[in-house]
């Protein structure tokens, strides 16, 4: 059992606010580190890993300080996000490197090349490698040691559909297997896909915590804004408002257009198009004027 | 407290090709100094003492020295890649232990061997010219290669504030300001060498025991508070 503990954790640059006041627990299994870039995630994996102290809280790891305790690394597996390694070594000699470092040998690096499947490409240098060539070898490197906490930052940037799915179900094994895997990402569909718990974290707030479906729900229940052009913008207007599933509608002159705010996005689905055949009103353009992974996102903190 | 690993990421990473190529660089170029002058002036105990002492000592040597010194850290924490060293149960202490150990070593061999085959060419070791220099030179390493790693640790602009050091400090300030003269190492590495030198052929400012008391103490410290440095080393994203 290996439980990562985020208590009332902190972080600042200057006057940015990084991470703001976060508190979770992390528990075996897979989960997920979902939020907009400059969310914050990064920060907050790399106080999970002792790499950057908090300005306030503690992080800890069955009750062990993280940071400035080296010896806690013997429990942890690290994939970072920045791509450079030691290019000049192959790919071999630095998994072997990285195994030595733990007080291992060259069959633990062996076992892990195998692993993530890397061992056709083992003796080549790591100059050569190809994006998913080296976050696999960069996974290995996490895995010689058989931790029980595996951290990732962002590890399915710039991996092709095959290398993102045999990365997910290698995860998914490691997560079956009892092992506490968190990774982050800041798409959705793969969070959903590969996470039996989110955590959500937008502008360095805590979002939203849950499994895929309360995540999902949260999502979809939101208000949807609708951009609407017409034939008769005025009459849609009035009939729409009438109805509950519309919270709000704003007439925008300089567009020529309607701003619908509709809270039943079901409803409001089935209702448009009747209210405008009933009417004798045309309907130009109907587009969803905010579907951006950020708006949704900014809806949560609001929340 | 000396890791082989961390030694042979180090020397790998000192040694790449680029690197080797700039440490080799200088050490040549004073050996074609020593033959020309030889060719021209002839074999001249003042001469070599001259070359040795105002071109491998003042400026070699611990050019050298930045390069390997901070070479030895800082290119891992600008790239981010020393988290695979940082992400081990190693005691940031022995991390740099292991890589002051290899940045001695190579300043060494790329400084102390040139300066010595210099001092051959040059007077055939008259006077004892020549070995005095090739000690001063291993001295000098290893108070170089403990400062600029920890400048190499410290700081982003570690070549930079080293060559500064090295060139506008230890040279020229150091030449104005008679004070400067005694926090040199530069001075402290002659005063070895006056030891080994027939005579007054090899002069410092600073007197033995100062010198090797200052040289100690810059080591010991500079290494100490370079592990305390990492230990507390943060790894923050990229803007
Ligand atoms: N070293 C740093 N110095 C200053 N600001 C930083 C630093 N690292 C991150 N930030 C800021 O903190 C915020 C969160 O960044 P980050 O954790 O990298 O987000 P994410 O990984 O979710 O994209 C951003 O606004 C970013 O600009
Ligand atoms: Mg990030």
């Amino acid at each position: 059992m290996t439980t990562l503990s985020i208590d009332h954790v902190s972080r600042w640059f200057g006057n940015v606010v990084a991470v703001n006041d976060i508190t979770m627990t992390i528990g075996p299994g897979v989960t997920g580190l979902l939020g907009p870039n400059g969310a914050g995630k990064s920060t907050l994996i790399n106080m999970m890993a002792g790499f950057l102290a908090p300005s306030t809280g503690s992080v800890t790891l069955d009750g062990q300080p993280v940071w400035r305790n080296e010896r806690i690394y013997r429990h942890i597996g690290i994939v970072p996000e920045r791509e450079a390694m030691y290019d000049f070594l192959t790919g071999r000699e630095f998994v072997v490197a990285n195994a030595e470092l733990h007080g291992l040998g060259a069959k633990a690096a062996q076992k892990a090349l195998a692993t993530v499947e890397m061992e056709y490409a083992q003796d080549r240098k790591i100059s050569t490698y190809s994006k998913g060539m080296r976050q696999r070898v960069k996974m290995a490197s996490a895995l010689v040691h058989d931790p029980s906490l595996l951290l990732l930052d962002e590890p399915f940037n710039g991996m092709d559909p095959r290398q993102r799915m045999q990365l997910m179900d290698l995860l998914r094994r490691m997560g079956d297997e009892g092992r506490t895997v968190l990774f982050s990402s800041h798409i959705l569909e793969e969070v959903e896909q590969l996470a039996w718990h989110i955590e959500v974290v937008v502008a360095g707030r805590h979002a939203a915590s849950g499994d895929f479906r309360k995540i999902r729900r949260l999502m979809t229940d939101r208000p949807h804004r609708y951009l609407v052009r017409s034939s008769d913008d005025r009459a849609l207007a009035a009939a729409l408002i009438a109805d509950p599933s519309t919270s709000g509608i704003e007439v925008d002159l300089a567009e020529g257009a309607l701003r619908v705010q509709a809270v039943d996005f079901g409803r409001f689905t089935v209702l448009l198009p009747r209210v405008a055949r009933d009417h004798g009103i045309r309907l130009h353009t109907v587009s969803p004027s905010d579907e951006s992974l950020e708006s949704v996102f900014s809806y949560l903190v609001a929340a | 407290m000396y890791d082989p690993t961390v030694a042979r990421l180090t020397y790998r990473a000192l040694l790449g090709r680029r690197r080797a190529l700039i440490l080799g660089a200088l050490p040549l170029l004073l050996l074609v100094i020593a033959a020309v002058v030889r060719a021209l002036a002839g074999a001249d105990d003042q001469t070599a003492v001259n070359v040795l002492g105002g071109f491998a000592l003042a400026t070699m040597v611990p050019i050298i020295g930045v390069i390997a010194g901070t070479g030895a850290i800082g290119p891992e924490i600008d790239d981010g890649s020393v988290v695979y060293l940082l992400s081990k149960p190693l005691k940031r202490p022995t991390i740099i232990f292991t890589k002051l150990i290899v940045a001695i070593a190579v300043t060494m061999v790329f400084s102390a061997v040139p300066t010595l085959l210099a001092g051959l060419i040059l007077n055939g070791n008259g006077q004892q010219v020549a070995v005095a220099y090739t000690v001063a030179a291993l001295v000098a390493s290893i108070a170089y290669a403990a400062l600029f790693l920890l400048l190499g640790t410290v700081s982003r602009h570690a070549v930079v504030f080293g060559l500064v050091y090295a060139l506008v400090w230890e040279a020229l300030f150091g030449s104005l300001v008679p004070g400067a003269r005694t926090l040199s190492v530069q001075q402290w590495s002659l005063a070895v060498a006056h030891k080994v030198a027939d005579g007054d052929m090899v002069t410092s400012d600073v007197a033995l025991p100062t010198a090797t008391v200052l040289l100690v103490m810059v080591t010991v410290l500079a290494t100490w508070y370079a592990g305390q440095k990492l230990r507390s080393l943060t790894l923050a994203g990229e803007e």
